[in-house]
C-alpha cells in the first residue's frame, strides 16, 4: 500500500545550522506515529516545512505517491495537511463557529455569512468524531481541553487527512490528555493519520503505532512502542543514558523554615483564590505541592514571595514573620525563588547572561561598590556559574533571550541556588524543559534538600511531585485538601484528591496535617 | 515546550540559536538601518524639492530633457545650499586656513559651529527622552519640563546678582534642571502611586508648563518696559553660558556640557545600580518586581532625572544663546527629541550623534531657504521621513533587500505602552 505522506531526504540549513539532515518520514494511512525529539532537535523544523512554512533545500515530498510542492500553509491545506498548534489560533470573542469558519467562509447569496450551514457541519464532525463541541459557544467561555478540540474541528472541516498535533499535552490537564488520547484514537479508525509531536515519553509509549526519534537534525531510530520502554527512547533522544529515576537518600527533616498559619489570598480581582491553608516546611526536606493549575497554587507562590500581600494568616520564614516583608526583604532572609514564567517573570531576555546572574544582587558587594557595578567581578561571577552549572552559552556577555529554554532555566537555577539559601520555592522548575534538562534541574533541587536547605516544589506534573517529594500537598480550589508522606502513596490516590476527592486511605490519622474540607 | 512555537521565527530561532550563537552585529549593522534612513530620507527630499519647483515644471514644458537637467539643478543648488549651510564651504574653509586671516577662518567655519549650538539643545532633549525610554516609560513631556527648566534657569539668572560667574553660572543651568526634575516627577509619582499612565499626565503637564511660562513672563516675571509682553529680563552677565568667539558665532560651552551630560547618562544607565535599576524595570517590569526591585522607585527616579535633562534643554538655551527667555524659546525641541532617541536607539551615543544629524539640518534649512526658493518646510517632510522609516525598519529592508536582523529589534519603547506600574 502506498504510505498517505513521504518525506525523502528532507535537508535545511540554516546560516551555519544543519536543521535538518536527509531525513525520510513515511506516515501509513491511518496509523499515530510519533515524532521524539529535545527541543532543537529539528522536529519543528521540518513540521513547518510539511506544513509550507519553510522551503527544504533539498528532498521530496510525496503525497498518496504523487510528488508535491508545498510553498504554504494555503497549500498544505490544499493537500489535506492540518496542524493543531501548541498555542492555539483561536479569536476569543468569536463563537466556536465563526472561528471554523474563519478564512472558509460559507456564505449565502449576496456574500451574506451562512452561519447555520458551517454550525450544522461542525455539529456533524464534532457527533462523528465525538468532539463534544458546542458551535454556538465563545471560545474565552471555554476550557482549553476543548478549545483544543475547536482546532481539530477546523481541520476536519477542510477535510484535512495527515493531522500534525504539535505538543498537544502541554496544555492540558492528566484527563483532558486522555480523552485527547481517545480522539486520536478514534481518528485514526476512521481513516485519518496522524503526526503527533511530543517530548513527553510515556504519551508515546501510550498512544503510538511507531516512534521515530530525532536527534540533532537526523533520525536516529525508528521503533516499535513494544520493543522501547522510557530509558530506551530517552537515551536516543539524548544520545546518553539518562536517569529518570532521581536517586535520593532519606530526608533527615530539621527545624521548620517556613510556616503557614490559616493563609488566605485574594487576588487583584478579590477573589479567594488560597482559602485557610496550613502547612510547614523544615530542612532538608523537599515539600510537594501537587494540583491541577489554577487550583491556588501560584497565589500561594506570590504570598510566600512578597509579591502579592495576603489578606490573612500568617506567614513566617526562618522564625520571621514576613507578613509585611517586600520581595526583596524576603530574598535577603536567605531564600530563593523559581518563578513559574521563566522568560516573564525570571528573565530580563535582552540583558547578558552574566547581568541576568546577578538580577537579586546586583547593588550587594562586591558586585557593586556603592552606585557603581563592578563589572569585572560580575564576568568572574558568571563564569564560574556558567562552568558550574553547565549552562550552554558562547559568552557570558550573550543575550538571554538567545539561549534556548533549557539553558534560559539553567541560568535562573544557577542564580537562585548559588547564594546561601536556607529555603527554595520551585514553581514548575521543569516546564517545557527536555529530558536531558529535567534531569539536571531534579538532581540540583534535591542536592539542594541533602545540603539542608527546604524545598517547596510546586508542579501540576503529578510525575515531578511524586519522583522529588518527600511529603505532598495537594491543592484544590485554593485549598489544601490533604497533606501525607510520599511513602507507598498511589499515583491514583494523588491523582484522585487533585479531583477534590478523598479517598477512604486517607483518614486524618495518616496524613500530618488535614485541612479542614469542606468536601 | 510551551514557550516553543509561538511563531515560525521564534522556532527558527531557538533552533539556529541551540547551542550556536548568533554572530556579533557589527557598528555598520547596527548603523545600517538609520544610515540609510537618512539617504533614502534626502532622496525622496530631492524629489520633492524638483516636484514642488515651478521651474521644473516649465523645463519639463519645454521637453522631457530640459525639465530633469533643470530638476537636477534645482536639487544640486538645495542640498549644496544645505551642505555648505550646515558644514561649511571646504574651499572656503582650505582658503581661509591659508590666508591666516582670523576673522575670515572664524566666518568659515561658523556655519558649522552653528550647527554644533543648533544640536545642543536637542541633545539634552533627546537623553531625556532616551532616559525614559530605557526606563520603561515614554515622556512626551520633554517640551513641558523644558520650559519650566529655561524659567528657572532665567530667574536665577536675572534675579540673583552680585555673584562670581563660575558659582552663577552652574547654579542658574542646576535651576533649570531642578525645574524640569520637578515637572518630570509628578507624574512619575502619579504613576508610581497611582498608576495614571504617564504618556497621557506629560501631555497634560506640557499644557500647565506652557500656560504658566506665559503668565510668569507677562507678569512676576515680565521684562520692566516691555510693555506686558511675554519676556523675561536679559540674564546678568555672570549667569551666562559662555561663547567662544565674538559675535555673531555663537559656539558656546554648553556644547561640551552636552557630550559630558551624554556621558554621565550612559555612565549612570550601564555602570551604575542605579541603571541597572533603571533598565530591569524598562525592560521586563515583571522579572524586576520578582527580583525584588522598587518598581515605583524606578519610575520615580526615571521621570525625576528624565525631567532634568529636559530642564537642561531650556536652561542652555537662555543662558548660552537667547541670554533672556520669550516664548518662542523652543522650535519644538521636545517633540523633535522623541524622533532623535528612536533614530539613536535609545543610547546616549545614538542621540549624540542624531542630535547632530538634526542640528545640522535646521541650520543648513536656513541658508537653503535663502539661497534657493526652497521652503523651509521641506526640512521637516525630510526628517519626518528619516523619522517614518527609523520607526518601521521593515520599509528599509524591503527597499534595500536587507535580511531580517535574527534577534528581535529592540523595542524598549514600546513597554512605556503596557501600563504596568
Amino acid at each position: 500500500m502506498t504510505p498517505i505522506l513521504e518525506l525523502k531526504g528532507i535537508t535545511k540549513r540554516f546560516p551555519g545550522v544543519l536543521a535538518n539532515d536527509h531525513i525520510d518520514l513515511t506516515l501509513n494511512k491511518g496509523e499515530i506515529l510519533a515524532l521524539l525529539g529535545e527541543n532543537g532537535a529539528g522536529k519543528s523544523t521540518l513540521m513547518n516545512i510539511l506544513y509550507g512554512l519553510y522551503q527544504p533545500d533539498e528532498g521530496e515530498i510525496f503525497i498518496n505517491g504523487e510528488k508535491v510542492t508545498i510553498n504554504s500553509p494555503t497549500d498544505a491545506i490544499h493537500q489535506g495537511i492540518g496542524m493543531v498548534h501548541q498555542h492555539f489560533m483561536l479569536i476569543p470573542v468569536f463563537t466556536v463557529t465563526e472561528n471554523v469558519m474563519l478564512g472558509n467562509e460559507s456564505v449565502k447569496k449576496l456574500g451574506f455569512l451562512d452561519r447555520a450551514a458551517a454550525a450544522k457541519r461542525i455539529r456533524e464532525i464534532s457527533d462523528q468524531f465525538n468532539l463534544a463541541v458546542d458551535p454556538d459557544n465563545y471560545i474565552r467561555d471555554i476550557p482549553v481541553g476543548v478549545q483544543q478540540r475547536v482546532e481539530i474541528i477546523k481541520l476536519l472541516y477542510r477535510d484535512a487527512e495527515i493531522l500534525i498535533f504539535d505538543e498537544p499535552t502541554a496544555v492540558l490537564t492528566p484527563q483532558e490528555a486522555d480523552e485527547l488520547f481517545k480522539i486520536m484514537h478514534l481518528l485514526v479508525e476512521e481513516g485519518k493519520s496522524i503526526i503527533f509531536i511530543t517530548h513527553k515519553l510515556r504519551e508515546v509509549l501510550d498512544i503510538s503505532d511507531r516512534v521515530m526519534v530525532i536527534r540533532r537534525g537526523a533520525v536516529v531510530g525508528e521503533v516499535l512502542p513494544e520493543n522501547a520502554d522510557q530509558n530506551s527512547l530517552a537515551a536516543m533522544m539524548v544520545g546518553r543514558e539518562v536517569d529518570l529515576e532521581v536517586e535520593k537518600i532519606e530526608s533527615h527533616p530539621g527545624k521548620v523554615v517556613l510556616s503557614i498559619e490559616n493563609l488566605t489570598v485574594v487576588d487583584k480581582f478579590d477573589e479567594i483564590q488560597v482559602e485557610n491553608v496550613s502547612l510547614e516546611v523544615r530542612e532538608g526536606e523537599i515539600v510537594g505541592v501537587a494540583g491541577v493549575q489554577g487550583n491556588g497554587q501560584s497565589e500561594l507562590v506570590y504570598a510566600l514571595t512578597g509579591l502579592l500581600k495576603h489578606q490573612s494568616g500568617k506567614i513566617s520564614m526562618l522564625g520571621q514573620s514576613i507578613d509585611k516583608f517586600t520581595p526583596r526583604q524576603i530574598t535577603e532572609l536567605g531564600s530563593a525563588h523559581i518563578p513559574e514564567d521563566r522568560q516573564l517573570d525570571g528573565l530580563v531576555l535582552p540583558f547578558s547572561v552574566a547581568e541576568n546572574l546577578v538580577l537579586c544582587t546586583y547593588y550587594q558587594e562586591p558586585f557593586s561598590k556603592g552606585v557603581i557595578l563592578q563589572f569585572p567581578v560580575i564576568m568572574e561571577n558568571a563564569k564560574k556559574l556558567i562552568e558550574n552549572f553547565d549552562i550552554r552559552t558562547p559568552s557570558a556577555v550573550t543575550p538571554v533571550g538567545s539561549l534556548s529554554g533549557g539553558n534560559q532555566q539553567k541560568v535562573i537555577i544557577a542564580r537562585e541556588l548559588s547564594r546561601p539559601i536556607k529555603f527554595l520555592v520551585a514553581s514548575q522548575p521543569t516546564r517545557g524543559l527536555d529530558v536531558g534538562s529535567i534531569e539536571y534541574i531534579h538532581k540540583r533541587l534535591v542536592e539542594k534538600r541533602d545540603e539542608g536547605a527546604g524545598v517547596l516544589l510546586v508542579s501540576p506534573e503529578l510525575d515531578e511531585v511524586m519522583k522529588l517529594s518527600d511529603r505532598i500537598a495537594v491543592m484544590f480550589r485554593g485549598e489544601l485538601i490533604a497533606v501525607v508522606e510520599n511513602k507507598g502513596i498511589s499515583k491514583e490516590t494523588i491523582g484522585l484528591l487533585m479531583a477534590g476527592i478523598v479517598p477512604d486511605e486517607i483518614s486524618p490519622a495518616d496524613s500530618s496535617t488535614v485541612a479542614e474540607t469542606t468536601l | 515546550m510551551t514557550e516553543d512555537k509561538k511563531d515560525p521565527g521564534v522556532v527558527f530561532l531557538k533552533e539556529i540559536n541551540e547551542p550556536e550563537e548568533k554572530p556579533k552585529k557589527s557598528f555598520l549593522g547596527k548603523a545600517g538601518i538609520p544610515l540609510l534612513s537618512i539617504f533614502t530620507g534626502l532622496v525622496i527630499g530631492a524629489i520633492l524639492i524638483a516636484a514642488t519647483s515651478s521651474t521644473v515644471w516649465t523645463a519639463f514644458g519645454q521637453g522631457f530633457g530640459k525639465g530633469l537637467a533643470e530638476a537636477w539643478r534645482e536639487i544640486i543648488t538645495a542640498y549644496k545650499a544645505l551642505f555648505t549651510g550646515s558644514l561649511g564651504d571646504p574651499a572656503r574653509m582650505i582658503r581661509s586656513l591659508s590666508s591666516g586671516d582670523a576673522v575670515e577662518i572664524r566666518r568659515a567655519f561658523n556655519p558649522i559651529l552653528e550647527s554644533l549650538v543648533q544640536s545642543t539643545p536637542y541633545i539634552f532633549a533627546g537623553l531625556a527622552v532616551a532616559l525614559g525610554f530605557r526606563s520603561g516609560l515614554f515622556n512626551i513631556g520633554v517640551e513641558g519640563q523644558l520650559f519650566i527648566g529655561a524659567a528657572a534657569a532665567t530667574y536665577v539668572g536675572y534675579a540673583i546678582k552680585g555673584l562670581p560667574v563660575y558659582i552663577h553660572m552652574p547654579l542658574a543651568f542646576l535651576a533649570g534642571a531642578a525645574g524640569g526634575a520637578i515637572w518630570g516627577f509628578i507624574p512619575g509619582f502619579l504613576k508610581a502611586k497611582t498608576g495614571g499612565h504617564e504618556v497621557i499626565n506629560t501631555i497634560m503637564m506640557n499644557w500647565i508648563a506652557f500656560r504658566l511660562t506665559e503668565w510668569l513672563l507677562s507678569g512676576p516675571m515680565t521684562r520692566p518696559g516691555s510693555g506686558g509682553l511675554p519676556l523675561s529680563p536679559m540674564i546678568e552677565d555672570s549667569a551666562k553660558i559662555p561663547q567662544f568667539f565674538a559675535s555673531p558665532i555663537r559656539f558656546h560651552l554648553g556644547f561640551f556640557i552636552a557630550l559630558i551630560v551624554a556621558f554621565l547618562v550612559w555612565w549612570l544607565l550601564f555602570k551604575t545600580t542605579w541603571g541597572m535599576n533603571l533598565r530591569t524595570v524598562g525592560t521586563n517590569p515583571r522579572a524586576a518586581k520578582y527580583a525584588g526591585l522598587d518598581t515605583g522607585k524606578s519610575i520615580m527616579l526615571a521621570m525625576t532625572l528624565s525631567g532634568a535633562l529636559a530642564g537642561m534643554a531650556g536652561a542652555v538655551q537662555v543662558l548660552a544663546v537667547n541670554h533672556s527667555m520669550a516664548l518662542g524659546l523652543s522650535s519644538g525641541y521636545g517633540f523633535d527629541s522623541i524622533a532623535l532617541a528612536l533614530i539613536g536607539n535609545n543610547h546616549p551615543l545614538g542621540v549624540v550623534l542624531s542630535s547632530l544629524l538634526f542640528g545640522t539640518l535646521r541650520n543648513g534649512a536656513t541658508r537653503m531657504m535663502v539661497v534657493s526658493s526652497i521652503p523651509i518646510d521641506i526640512v521637516d517632510v525630510i526628517q519626518a521621513i528619516i523619522l517614518m522609516l527609523v520607526a518601521a525598519p521593515a520599509i528599509i529592508r524591503s527597499i534595500y533587500r536587507l535580511r531580517k536582523p535574527k534577534q528581535e529589534e529592540p523595542q524598549v519603547f514600546l513597554s512605556g505602552w503596557g501600563g504596568q506600574s
